[in-house]
């Protein structure tokens, strides 16, 4: 079971308050995919992502990243119980999209770095602290249905 | 994953806008490496005061990007460039390489805290990619 503070909780309810998923979902999937081309792997059905700018106009690609972010809804109004919420997910992501669980991480890393460059200043490192605490947690439960 | 002529003049060209700022992403990096990731403090136990903004915190991540600005200016010979760090690394600090990896995300984070509209995806994949490279080069003499 994982504990979390008050503090901690309030910190992640804060920044879903200010962020706008239909814009930090988008640029999150699109760093990803740029910063990690490897990523596009799961991406062949989505046209064209020959370079950056393709990347960054791809309706696809924006379509799609805001459905990853509100992948974390679960998590985020159920602190509590995000192991057993992600079960579904993450067998979805192991048997039938096959995705890489490492692929995770960098989609997590690049949704951190979006983040900071809208919150700048106030994302401060005890935020931080929370926040990667909170998607580790998701992580680890899309994590576990793979075998 | 090396550094194409590109990478150099990106991550150059990143420097050039961010050098006056390399003391502070030093020190905001470094705290937030051993706030985020604790186990990262296993390598200060020999410091008074762990936490953002401490005086030994702001000295050392003064000392640390230091030592990232030389590397960007002699970004044609990284292993070179990084020798006698590696040497050092290796024999007498041996920090686990998986730690590289941590600090360059805070940098990272930091870098596009600070510089945000400067910090595209293509300045974030350069910059990845050249912290990747230096911290391979830093973990060399290791075995």
């Amino acid at each position: 079971m994982v504990e979390w503070t008050e503090e901690e909780r309030s910190f992640i309810q804060e920044i879903f308050s200010k962020i706008k998923y239909e814009d930090v979902g988008p640029k999150s999937l699109c760093r990803a995919l740029i910063v990690y081309p490897w990523t596009q792997r799961y991406f062949a059905h989505f046209g064209n992502l020959y370079n950056e700018d393709a990347i960054m106009g791809n309706p696809e690609v924006a379509r799609h990243g805001a459905v990853v972010l509100h992948g974390l809804d679960a998590a985020v109004k159920n602190m509590d119980n995000i192991k057993s919420n992600y079960a579904e997910l993450g067998e979805l992501h192991s048997e039938k999209l096959h995705v890489d669980p490492d692929n995770f991480k960098l989609m997590a890393d690049c949704i951190t770095v979006v983040i900071a460059t809208q919150m700048r200043a106030s994302f401060t490192p005890a935020m931080q602290a929370a926040w990667y605490k909170f998607l580790s947690v998701v992580v680890s439960a899309l994590s576990r249905q793979y075998h | 994953m090396s550094l194409t002529v590109q990478d150099m003049a990106v991550v150059k060209g990143l420097w050039a806008k961010i050098a006056s700022k390399a003391d502070d992403i030093g020190a905001e990096a470094l705290g937030r490496m051993l706030t985020v990731y604790p186990q990262t403090k296993t390598y200060f136990s020999h410091w008074s005061d762990l936490s953002p903004g401490s005086a030994p915190v702001k000295k050392h991540g003064k000392t640390i990007m230091g030592a990232v600005s030389d590397a960007v200016s002699k970004i044609d010979d990284l292993p070179a460039a990084l020798s006698q760090l590696s040497e050092l690394h290796a024999s007498k600090l041996r920090v686990d390489p998986a730690n590289f990896k941590i600090l360059a995300h805070n940098i990272i984070v930091v870098v596009a805290m600070l510089f945000p509209a400067d910090f595209t995806p293509e300045v974030h994949m350069s910059l990845d990619k050249f912290l990747q490279n230096l911290a391979w080069c830093l973990a060399e003499r290791y075995r």
